[in-house]
């Protein structure tokens, strides 16, 4: 009886998934079997994820044992039918039937109730699994040391586990749930088929063997397309992403022809083998149904020929027809499920790549907290590199006493930021050390030495918050006055208040809706709040004019005082009062002491100087 | 979005043929349960082999036919969605080729790279949808309901109730739960931002000790995600269960109903397990139909992005049927001349700049930023056009000029050296397509990059990654000078384009563009005095407009600004002495 669609739901309660999203999906067919991706160590990621799940316990079993029962249901389903019309329609008694059809209906109620209760758990065993997940990637994110960041683009790793970490809850949600269901349906109903008859069965199996093989030959042209689609598809994602992001330069040089012609050429190859890859994978969907199809006349050819014989009854031919429909599906299910559960694998193994990254060392277990900064800096003999045997920065001695201004000058990739990156540990020394009040800084504790010291950076970070919120992360208890008091000294009050909403003003995430000078003093007012003893200003106020430039001076002086500051500025008009200069050329010190020193000296600071001031010489 | 079908035309007998061929398979596919029931009642009941064989038969022979309609409908509907899917994409790349500055102004990169990538898939898919189960789906639904009221006209009283409570129950569970789902990707995109912004900042967080307070921002995102993704799956969740029952119950129903029938001799048992067939057939269908609805529905926002591209008005086009000319000489003049952005409100950005400069001179200008600079020299290769005035090249008015012809006598150095993947070579050849290796070589070595190519081991074929991110930015910079030079152009636009090149390095570049660029008229963009202080003429903008012009040293005298940016820069006793 039953029909022969495959996208068609049986009679009975198949083997309901989690009641998952129908939302769209096309029909049948492997859908679109990209490349396979696999796991490395799928047996390893299989155990860390189930690592996470096994958190949820309870639920997790309740979970379990609906899958099982509702696939047992889906099984018994045709049974009773068949026993309905044997027993009870074809002898016309209709006590019986309703006895019957009693039983059935209470059998579709508890299947309904169960894959609703299915529902129900699910959705809260795997977010919770899934936030998990999430929130120990991040923590982790935050504690990778500086290194791990250098040469990822932020875009790029950011798409990889967002997308990763979404795959990872599409399975869980869907493919375990239906895979699992799918393997009892395929079990339970292969064993009933053989129990009411296994002449019918073998016949209805006929058609098997033609399907799993069919169906591996169509995934290896389906394959072997696809993969070809996601080469050509990749060139022309890039032509058009190179074109559009440097569409002006494109326009300026009316290279647009030429544009066009490379993406045609990519646009006809994409269509060419796409239409082959998807009619390969589409091609599945109807070769399923016929298949089905025949299997069904055969199955009611050879059943009808059996009955008259009185070797089956209709009812059991009724039961086969289903049965032998609600084996094909699973089967053609558990390779899709499989397919998928694969490159989730694939996912949450990167996933754990990052989760098993070094984080950065650990502080040393006697490290101690800085008291009372003075802030005296002091390099001794540092040498670095960011790979191993190209070094950056060659035996640099440094000192700086408390409350002196030292500035860093030379050209880019002289080694300037470097030091930086040395003092806040962001990257550890391989020679020498360096010191904060004669304390090494290895055997101080990391955070309280970033709380000692404050940094500006040329690329003022803003998050997503409100002014307000943004000037807080300087010190995160300050109350409000103190956030207010710390603008006022940093020359931002005035224009915070003309925002709309004064500082209770969101910013958007890069802080897009604030001129540079303004973020620039958003990031110094963070500084003031925050108070450190020694003061990192890097290339503070090199994206800004000059006389923007002037205006934010002013506060930055007033931040200055009374701290040990390290000024990094290709601009030298910024660092003249510095107490001491250092020039930073190809990583070693090539000269130092103050302004008028150097240019006494005649060296590489007067040279540059020179040729940065000659509008006052004319 | 019905307009964007237009595509289709083309490909027309196609997008006709697989809905026909569909035609076919729904109808194999309706046939078979009545010949199953014929194998029952016939057959079966009546004992007679021949009929079962001869059913059997037929039944295989209806399903072949039915395959081939099957396939031959995935095929034309494949050929049909992606061909219109290939020619949506280049139209609109097209159409992006020929905007504007201030049409591109409008889209971000990333969003005209998501309507031409992601969209148009959303496209495509649609139209395969429609071409294959949008038209099965209400087919088998109404030819279901031809065949079981054929069956038995009593028994469908089953269907005049289960099919509206379905519908009914569906709507309400996708109208309950699309705003949830809609909160999820909301919380989501939250979520992710959280993510992006610690990825982007994370010197800042990790200088300023605030991992946990980071953690605990996060966590917020992170919770709330986390319930609202739990309440619409709970939601949608119900579709299933609601949809089974109501099918399970009527599958009982036609059982109690047609059993009773039997014995009366009302319906036969092949009949009724016919019936059951078609019913879930019908109900399917319906299902189906819903949520392909809704998928259509979500295609719009696709359709709606890829439209806003393809009726932009492109605002600056070629004079019509101005006459091949080439720029006569390098002299440019401005002549009252006003811009504001489109869009932008207030006072104009720029307003009353008037100025003239000769071919060969080098004009300067200064001003803070934000000051308009940039926008200034982008209305002399017709970036963007003057909102008043004229702007004359070669003594005559831009907007007489083909664009290509005005566009080839200007070279261009943008304030972001973009570069192209390809090797050194094929970027710098973007200024001239003709160029020889020699002039490659004689441009790379005005622009002081020369040197550095020759460094790497491939020279000017060294491959550059996209966007030449294996440059530094000072080299990029150089590249993008010579690519520039490599042009010959009769005007040079430098906008803040040594940026990243030390100071020795630009004044080196500097004499380079002196020495062989006689006859060029250039326009410098700076922000160091020192840059600037040999121009024929330097042009001071503040506000908007033009404070004074002048060389250094009769700025020096007449302009409190440039006096101002002077001292600024040389720090203030000197400037005073």
């Amino acid at each position: 009886m039953p029909e022969a669609r495959r996208d068609g739901p049986q009679a009975a309660p198949g083997p309901g998934g989690p009641g998952g999203m129908p939302f769209g999906g096309p029909r049948g067919g492997p859908g679109m079997p990209g490349p396979k991706e696999k796991a490395r160590n799928a047996k390893g990621t299989v155990r860390r994820v189930w690592g996470y799940l096994g958190r949820q316990g309870g639920s997790l079993a309740v979970v379990a044992l609906t899958v099982v029962l509702n696939a047992a249901l889906g099984i018994a389903g045709p049974y009773l039918i068949g026993i309905a019309i044997d027993r009870y329609i074809v002898p016309a008694d209709s006590r019986g039937l309703a006895g019957i059809l009693a039983v059935l209906l209470a059998a579709y109620a508890a299947g309904a109730l169960i894959t609703w209760l299915q529902a129900w758990v699910l959705p809260s065993t795997v977010q919770d699994t899934v936030r998990d997940l999430r929130k120990g990637l991040f923590g982790k994110l935050l504690r990778l040391p500086l290194r791990f960041f250098d040469g990822k683009t932020h875009g790029e790793l950011m798409s990889r586990l967002a997308n990763d970490v979404e795959n990872v809850n599409n399975t869980l949600s869907q493919s375990t749930v239906t895979l699992l269901s799918s393997v009892i349906t395929i079990m339970g109903t292969l064993a009933m088929m053989l129990a009411l008859s296994p002449l019918l069965t073998l016949v209805s199996l006929l058609t098997t063997p033609i399907m799993m093989v069919s169906t591996r030959k169509i995934a290896g042209f389906t394959r072997k397309y696809f993969k070809k689609q996601q080469e050509v598809l990749g060139e022309l994602n890039g032509t058009i992403e190179e074109t559009v992001s440097g569409q002006r330069v494109v326009k300026a040089f009316c290279r647009e022809g030429k544009a066009m012609e490379a993406f045609d050429a990519s646009n006809t190859a994409l269509r060419d083998v796409g239409i082959k890859a998807q009619i390969a994978s589409g091609v599945v969907g109807p070769m399923m149904n016929l298949l089905n199809n025949v299997t069904f006349a055969i199955v009611a050819a050879v059943g009808g020929s059996l009955a008259i014989n009185g070797l089956v009854t209709v009812g059991v031919i009724a039961a086969f027809i289903n049965y032998s429909k609600q084996f094909a599906r699973p089967l053609n299910e558990v390779a899709n499920q499989v397919n998928m559960i694969q490159s989730a694998l694939a996912g949450a193994e990167r996933v754990f790549e990052i989760m098993d990254e070094p984080p950065e060392p650990g502080d040393a277990p006697d490290a101690t907290d800085l008291k009372d900064v003075r802030g005296e800096v002091t390099f001794r003999d540092v040498s670095f590199g960011y790979s191993q045997g190209v070094t950056v920065l060659h035996d640099m001695e440094l000192a700086a006493r408390p409350g002196h201004t030292v500035a860093l000058v030379g050209p880019t990739g002289a080694g300037k930021t470097t030091i930086v990156n040395l003092l806040t540990r962001f990257y550890d020394v391989d020679r020498g050390a360096i010191l904060i009040d004669g304390h090494d800084i290895r055997t101080v504790r990391r955070s309280c030495l970033r709380s000692s010291l404050g940094i500006v950076l040329q690329d003022t970070h803003l998050f997503s918050e409100t002014v307000r919120e943004n000037i807080r992360y300087g010190r995160l208890e300050a109350t409000d006055a103190e956030v207010e008091e710390a603008a006022r000294t940093a020359n931002a009050e005035h224009f915070i208040l003309r925002l709309h909403q004064g500082y209770d003003t969101p910013l958007s995430e890069d802080g897009g809706n604030l001129s540079q000078g303004q973020r620039q003093l958003l990031s110094i007012a963070r500084a003031v709040l925050a108070d450190p003893a020694v003061l990192i200003l890097d290339e503070a106020t090199s994206s800004v004019d000059t006389r923007t430039e002037r205006h934010i001076q002013q506060a930055m002086i007033r931040l200055m005082s009374g701290r040990t500051c390290f000024v990094i500025a290709h601009r030298l008009s910024t660092i003249r009062d510095a107490a001491e200069i250092l020039v930073v050329h190809g990583g070693r010190i090539a000269e130092r002491g103050t302004h008028d020193e150097l240019m006494k000296t005649g060296g590489f600071y007067y040279g540059l100087y020179k040729s940065q001031s000659r509008g006052e010489q004319t | 979005m019905f307009k964007l079908f237009n595509y289709l035309r083309p490909y027309w007998k196609a997008a006709v043929l697989a809905p026909l061929l569909m035609c076919v398979e729904v109808a194999a596919d309706l046939a078979q349960p009545t010949l199953m029931a014929h194998i029952v009642d016939a057959g079966i009941s009546g004992g007679d082999v021949g009929v079962i064989v001869r059913t059997g038969l037929l039944m295989i022979a209806v399903v072949l036919i039915g395959a081939v309609g099957g396939i031959g409908c995935t095929v034309y509907a494949t050929r049909a969605a992606l061909c219109f899917a290939a020619d949506l994409r280049r139209d609109l790349f097209r159409k992006v080729q020929g905007f504007s500055f201030a049409n591109l102004d409008r889209f971000t990169t990333s969003s005209m790279v998501t309507r031409l990538t992601n969209d148009v898939v959303q496209m495509q898919n649609l139209v395969l949808t429609m071409l294959r189960i949008l038209v099965r789906s209400p087919l088998l639904c109404l030819g279901g309901i031809a065949m079981a009221v054929a069956i038995n006209a009593r028994l469908s009283m089953i269907l005049l109730v289960a099919i509206p409570v379905l519908l009914t129950g569906l709507l309400l569970l996708i109208r309950k739960g699309f705003p949830l789902f809609t909160e999820v990707q909301k919380r989501l995109d939250r979520v992710n931002a959280v993510m992006q912004e610690n990825l982007s900042g994370i010197r800042v967080v990790k200088a300023s000790v605030r991992e946990e307070h980071e953690e605990g921002r996060f966590s917020k995102a992170n919770d709330s995600l986390r319930d609202a993704t739990v309440a619409a799956s709970r939601m949608l969740a119900l579709t299933s269960p609601l949809s089974m029952a109501i099918m399970n119950a009527s599958v009982v129903a036609v059982l109690w109903f047609g059993g009773l029938l039997v014995p009366s001799g009302g319906i036969g048992v092949g009949q009724i397990m016919a019936y059951i067939n078609y019913m879930t057939q019908i109900l399917f269908s319906l299902m189906m139909v819903t949520f392909l609805l809704i998928g259509v529905s979500r295609a719009k926002a696709s359709s709606d992005r890829i439209r806003e591209v393809l009726e932009t008005d492109i605002d600056i086009l070629d004079a019509s049927g101005a006459p091949r000319t080439s720029v006569a000489d390098g002299s440019v003049v401005f002549d009252r001349v006003a811009f504001r952005y489109r869009d932008a409100g207030g006072e104009p950005l720029l307003s009353g700049i008037s100025f003239a400069a000769q071919p060969g001179e080098t004009v300067a200008i200064l001003g803070s930023t934000g000051a308009g600079k940039s926008s200034l020299v982008n209305l002399i290769p017709r970036f963007y056009d003057a909102t008043e005035g004229r702007i004359l090249v070669g003594g005559k008015d831009v907007r007489e000029y083909r664009l290509e012809d005005l566009r080839a006598a200007i070279g261009v150095v943008p304030q972001d050296p973009i570069l192209f993947s390809g090797t050194i070579r094929d970027n710098l050849r973007w200024g001239r397509a003709e160029a020889t290796d020699a002039e490659i070589e004689e441009a790379a070595r005005s622009a002081q990059a020369h040197e550095f190519i020759m460094g790497f081991k491939e020279g000017y074929d060294t491959v550059l990654g996209q966007r030449g991110v294996n440059l530094s930015g000072g080299q990029k910079q150089r590249l993008a000078i010579a690519r520039a030079l490599v042009r010959r152009p009769r005007i040079l636009i430098l906008d803040d384009s040594t940026s990243a090149v030390d100071a020795g390095t630009e004044s080196r570049i500097q004499k380079a563009l002196r020495e062989t660029l006689g006859g060029t008229t250039r326009f410098l963009i700076a922000q160091r005095i020192s840059s600037v202080i040999d121009a024929d003429r330097i042009v001071i903008l503040e506000n908007g407009r033009v404070e004074s012009t002048g060389t250094h040293r009769e700025l020096l005298e007449r302009s409190p600004v440039y006096a101002d940016i002077c001292r600024s820069q040389t720090g203030s006793e000197a400037a005073d002495a």
